[in-house]
């Protein structure tokens, strides 16, 4: 019963192809999710790489009449962005073994930690001195640092939405894929950053 | 666990498939139009769409040809000239090329690999709907008389602002940008569905070599179209905002555009060329009649090619004056990916050595390709060497050498994959007499058109020229060149002429007129909407020849194999499998037809317009329409499987 | 047995292709090499020619003999090769010793090319929308669109561009280099035998790229000192009336503001330097030989000869061309 014989004879173990597993293999959103996250990271690492190009042919890095990026507050609010993961740790964790106060603790924490970062950007690009315009750094200083803004931007609604989700009791132990999906893209953005802020704001003052 | 071998054409007669087609079907006329999520009827719209550029293209093609039949010729000027080279290059690679390969790969994917559709259908449908709203954006400026005149790799600075004040390059920046989301998101879902999704029984070492090309294919697209996204998205910015990305006299770099682009640009002939000879490797078999040699030696090919192929781009560079030394590292896997190559190429005449050939004719544009792609190859491995570059590149012998290796090695495969495929497509034959007819007239014209370049390129003939002076030489081979650009679009038109005739009153093809061995030809031709009741199980790399009659998996009411059987079709469900041994693991909901990939996409177009000419207003409202379209999107999108 | 046949018929039609070819003799031909680099190169191709052709007619063999070689049987012709032997004898082992053997006959041929060299010639070329701006900065030389070298003796271009990419290229003296705005690139080279080789702009660069072309004239070395020492000299004045009205309609009319000529008021630097244009043989870039008509159609209405080029028409009476085109003339 369980094998056939057929025109040229192939023995089909049909029960062995059939047979079922589970827990080995991820979903297909999972999946898409890490081929996003593929692409999207070789287009950070264009503009990185891109940024280096840029430096080895310059005699002066910045260019005259342009600051070294300021330290301070940004390292202290990278720290905020990259320890945003946590909650958001605590968040998957959580649901997994079916926590529903951890998961929405853990999404709003992650949540303020990213707008604070966010506020902190938005603010900081409005208070520098040079415009986009002006020469190849400043152009591709706000356009990686502005993209890499956007796609916290971009997590921060893609949070509401599964917070609504989660506030609605939508999750549970069994049927959290939304979150896993959401939180590998969050984790996602604060790596860009871990690549993005030694480049951008540390390595000009590295002569 | 209850497992029968019933034959497909047993379950079939337990089942009602007239209400299985109901469930499935998309609505009829413009509703269905807009809303269809069915991977059969977005394959060929790509295919169809794709085709439509293919011959707009082709007829500037003929204008170029007609213009450079003669010295000093006046049938067009070099304004005219310069924009029709340009359209026809960007139109070949990113209107036709492209995206007619993912339509054949998003018909025939998930047929091979006994599943009912893609893994992300609306993805799917969104991917097509802005290939055809770029080619739309793209072609407006040709409508409007302002088509970009930079060629097709707009080197900067000359398609900076400075140089190319009008609007006209904006059309072509914007353009590959747009139409960029949808290679890379098509690439997505192909790498998702083949790894996810396949029938029972089908191991990684027992997919169709077609689906390994798509899939090596699809992960060049994901590293590769970042590049020319930020190549053409920088310049972009350059022109619209000032940036000055590619602006010198600000620190801007103008070899930086090139490494972007080429880094994109060469892996992106790979990426036309692999799905090519994905197609050549199931039809050589088939009209050989034993399955395909040195499978394992074709699948480690195709992925070392997706490697080795990020390796070279600098080999576009070479008279760009840097260091010879650091150059040679090109020069050197330059020559290396001849290999993969070499090792496909004689797979292919070893399954033919030992087979018996009937010259049908997808096998007539098969051997076709392999005497063109011969060619092709060899003046690429001399390309390679960078002396014989330095004389060369930028010649008509490297106008001969990529029209061997992009029209003759993926577009003769395309035609082969139409006369091969069309029937399961439609149910209808085409006709093999005036299929020989195309194919002899497309070989003997695409030789006449492009053997000659070669020799036009020793005898010091730039490329991207409108006209040239007589007294050079020139003058015979120009015109046996037109003459056979004719005599090639005419073959392409014969073919044409069969489709449209094939299409009203073509003679039934059945399920398998080829005797093919692989999934696809299991079914009905066309296949039924939902594509299997039941699930085909696979014990071979050739089902439908080792495993006559094809079992089927009954499902185990189980969450992981209770879509197996009908009832999984009644549901619009279909199994997900493991990636390595296809074991069934879960279901997978299947969305219905929705409006929503078409509205994100024009919301995304009009983001796109309002870039273009630079309205405010236009832009926002594009940006709107796309966060309510995503948003809603991702609200109706039961992700979690229970 | 048709299919043979036209096979065959192919196959005569690429050779008689390849024999037009060959039959061409005025054509700047990578083939017909008068420089250094091109001799190493063209050998170059033809040791790649000899083994390309070899590959392909064996290989092509293969495919011709693989479609035919079942057909009559019942199930296919059986071969004691195997299949995985066949790939990687044909499509690994054979392709590697060939390639490598193709890499390093080219590594060993030129390594020597564009090597730095002592004493050389310097000239420096600026591409320009649509020309060749041409001068030799230790002769105090400048010209354009035509490119005076002594034969043997090394030269180092140097190459540069203040707009727009440009490729010069030289098929019969060797490869071609780029011409890059910002990036001052250097061509080594010798010519290595007298004789007039076309030039051209071998890289898109807009409108005319397909009428930027140039000529290089490699002279006996006696020869070229000769021209260097005619052109290093600024020309003496107008000899005649028709001369002497000419250049004053020179300096009358718009030509002044964009061209130079030495030992005049006139240094315009937007159009070429026309201090030798009586000797050149040809104007817009090698757009059209240097006659009398020529010249007068290209001063009145450049635009139809070379459309979009940045010389505007400028229309004048024909007595007032005339003798402005005795007094080009006289400028050798």
């Amino acid at each position: 019963m369980s094998t056939v014989s057929a025109s040229s004879g192939v023995a089909v173990p049909l029960a062995e192809a059939t047979k079922p597993v589970s827990g080995e293999g991820r979903p297909t959103a999972w999946w898409g999710m890490v081929c996003l996250i593929m692409t999207e990271s070789t287009i950070f690492a264009g503009l990185i790489a891109s940024y280096f190009f840029y430096r080895a042919a310059a005699k002066q890095w910045p260019p005259p009449g342009i600051e070294e990026p300021k330290l301070t507050l940004t390292i202290i609010m990278s720290f905020v962005l990259w320890g945003s993961s946590i909650p958001m740790l605590v968040a998957e964790r959580g649901i997994k073994k079916g926590n529903q106060r951890a998961l929405r603790f853990g999404l709003i924490m992650a949540w303020i930690m990213g707008a604070a970062f966010l506020g902190y950007s938005m603010k900081d690009f409005s208070l520098e001195k040079f415009d986009w315009t002006e020469n190849a750094y400043a152009s591709i200083f706000y356009t990686t640092v502005g993209l890499h803004t956007f796609h916290v931007f971009v997590g921060l609604v893609m949070s509401a939405v599964v917070q609504i989700k989660a506030w609605q009791g939508k999750f549970s132990a069994e049927r959290h894929l939304t979150v896993q999906v959401y939180a590998m893209y969050w984790h996602f953005v604060d790596a860009v950053w871990l690549f993005v802020m030694p480049t951008f704001i540390l390595s000009p003052h590295i002569k | 666990m209850a497992v029968t071998h019933t034959p497909s054409e047993e379950t079939h007669g337990k089942i009602d498939t007239e209400e299985l087609e109901e469930i499935w079907a998309d609505a009829p006329g413009v509703p269905g139009f807009f809303s269809t999520v069915d991977h059969k009827r977005i394959g060929m719209r790509y295919i169809y769409t794709a085709f439509f550029f293919f011959f707009t293209s082709g007829l500037m093609a003929l204008v170029m040809r007609d213009q450079l039949a003669a010295p000093n010729n006046h049938v067009v000027g070099p304004e005219l000239y310069n924009q029709l080279m340009t359209m026809h290059g960007t139109t070949m690679i990113f209107l036709f090329n492209t995206p007619v390969l993912a339509g054949f790969g998003n018909y025939i994917l998930p047929l091979q690999l006994g599943t009912r559709d893609m893994a992300f259908p609306r993805l799917n449908a969104f991917s097509y709907w802005i290939f055809v709203l770029s080619g739309l954006f793209f072609y407006a400026s040709f409508l409007l008389g302002k088509a970009p005149d930079g060629g097709w790799f707009g080197y900067t600075p000359m398609t900076a602002k400075a140089f190319s004040p009008g609007i006209n390059l904006d059309f072509w920046g914007l353009a590959i940008v747009f139409v960029g989301i949808s290679t890379t998101v098509g690439a997505v879902n192909f790498i998702v569905t083949a790894f996810k999704m396949r029938a029972p029984g089908m191991t990684i070492n027992r997919v169709p070599i077609f689906v390994w090309s798509i899939l090596s294919m699809a992960f060049m697209v994901l590293f590769a179209v970042p590049a020319v996204t930020l190549a053409a998205g920088l310049l972009e910015l350059d022109r619209l905002f000032g940036t000055a990305f590619f602006n010198p006299a600000h620190g801007g770099n103008l070899l930086l555009y090139q490494h972007l682009f080429w880094f994109w640009g060469h892996p992106e002939v790979y990426i036309l060329f692999v799905p090519a000879t994905g197609m050549i490797s199931m039809i050589i078999p088939v009209m050989s009649r034993r399955p395909l040699a040195g499978y394992l030696w074709i699948a480690t090919a195709l992925i070392a090619i997706a490697f080795i192929s990020f390796g070279v781009w600098v080999h576009h560079m070479f008279a760009t004056g840097m260091p010879v030394q650091a150059m040679s590292f090109f020069s050197a896997v330059s020559l290396i990916i001849v290999l993969p190559s070499g090792v496909q190429f004689f797979a292919w005449i070893a399954t033919m050595w030992k087979g018996r050939v009937r010259f049908t004719t997808p096998m007539l544009f098969a051997i076709g390709f392999l005497l063109i792609f011969l060619l092709g190859g060899i003046t690429g491995a001399t390309l390679a060497t960078m002396p014989f570059d330095w004389q060369v590149t930028d010649s008509y012998y490297i106008v001969a050498h990529f029209h061997y290796v992009l029209n003759g090695a993926v577009v003769f495969p395309i035609f082969g994959a139409i006369y091969f495929w069309y029937p399961k497509m439609s149910g209808r034959k085409l006709s093999e007499k005036w299929g020989h007819i195309s194919f002899w007239l497309m070989f003997i014209g695409f030789n006449l058109a492009f053997f000659g370049m070669h020799l036009l390129g020793f005898l010091g003939m730039p490329r991207r020229i409108s006209t040239y002076p007589s007294g050079l030489g020139w003058d015979n081979l120009n015109l046996i060149s037109t003459i056979g650009a004719f005599i090639f679009a005419i073959g392409t038109g014969v073919t044409l002429v069969n489709w449209f005739h094939a299409r009203w009153w073509g003679k039934p093809a059945g399920p398998n007129p080829w005797d093919a061995d692989s999934l696809e030809w299991a079914t009905t031709s066309p296949p039924p909407e939902f594509n299997f009741a039941s699930i085909p199980v696979v014990a071979s790399r050739h089902p439908l020849w080792d495993q006559r009659p094809l079992p089927t998996a009954n499902p185990n009411g189980d969450e992981a194999t209770k879509s197996l059987g009908p009832e999984g079709a009644e549901h619009h469900e279909t199994p997900e499998t493991t990636g390595l041994d296809a074991r069934p693991e879960a279901t997978l909901d299947l969305p219905h037809p929705t409006y929503l990939p078409f509205l994100l996409a024009c919301g995304i177009a009009v983001f796109f317009v309002g870039l273009l000419i630079k309205a405010v207003l236009v832009g926002i409202i594009g940006v709107g329409a796309l966060v309510v379209a995503l948003t809603w999107w991702a609200w109706r999108t039961e992700v979690d499987l229970a | 047995m048709a299919k043979r046949r036209r096979i065959w018929f192919a196959l005569a039609v690429l050779v008689l292709l390849t024999l037009v070819a060959c039959s061409t003799k005025n054509s700047p031909a990578i083939t017909d090499p008068k420089g250094n680099e091109a001799h190493t190169i063209s050998g170059i191709w033809w040791l790649m020619c000899g083994m390309a052709s070899a590959v392909y007619l064996i290989v092509g063999g293969f495919i011709v003999v693989a479609a035919f070689r079942g057909r009559r049987s019942e199930e296919g012709k059986p071969s004691r090769v195997r299949d995985s032997t066949f790939i990687v004898v044909g499509g690994l082992i054979v392709p590697s010793i060939i390639l490598l053997v193709l890499g390093a006959s080219v590594v060993y041929a030129s390594n020597n090319l564009r090597q730095p060299e002592k004493d050389p010639l310097k000239i420096e070329v600026v591409g320009k929308r649509w020309w060749w701006d041409i001068s030799y900065p230790d002769q105090n030389i400048t010209t354009a669109n035509e490119v005076h070298i002594p034969v043997g003796r090394p030269l180092e271009i140097g190459l540069d561009s203040d707009n727009v990419i440009h490729s010069f290229w030289v098929p019969q003296l060797g490869g071609k280099v780029d011409l890059i705005p910002g990036q001052h690139n250097i061509w080594r080279v010798k010519a290595t035998k007298a004789g007039v080789y076309r030039g051209e702009c071998a890289e898109y660069c807009g409108l005319q790229h397909a009428k930027m072309n140039f000529l290089v004239v490699a002279q006996p070395a006696a020869e070229f000192d000769q021209w260097v020492v005619r052109h290093q000299n600024p020309p003496s004045g107008p000899s005649d009336e028709l001369t002497a009205a000419g250049q004053a309609i020179f300096m009358r009319e718009p030509c002044a503001g964009c061209h130079t000529i030495r030992g005049t008021t006139a240094n315009g630097t937007i159009g070429p330097d026309l201090t030798d244009i009586g000797s050149r043989r040809t104007l817009g870039a090698n757009t059209v030989a240097n006659t009398d008509a020529n010249l007068a159609g290209w001063i009145v209405d450049s635009q139809s000869i070379k459309p979009g080029n940045l010389m505007p028409p400028i229309p004048m009476s024909s007595n007032d061309l005339h003798a402005l085109l005795a007094y080009l003339r006289s400028l050798k």
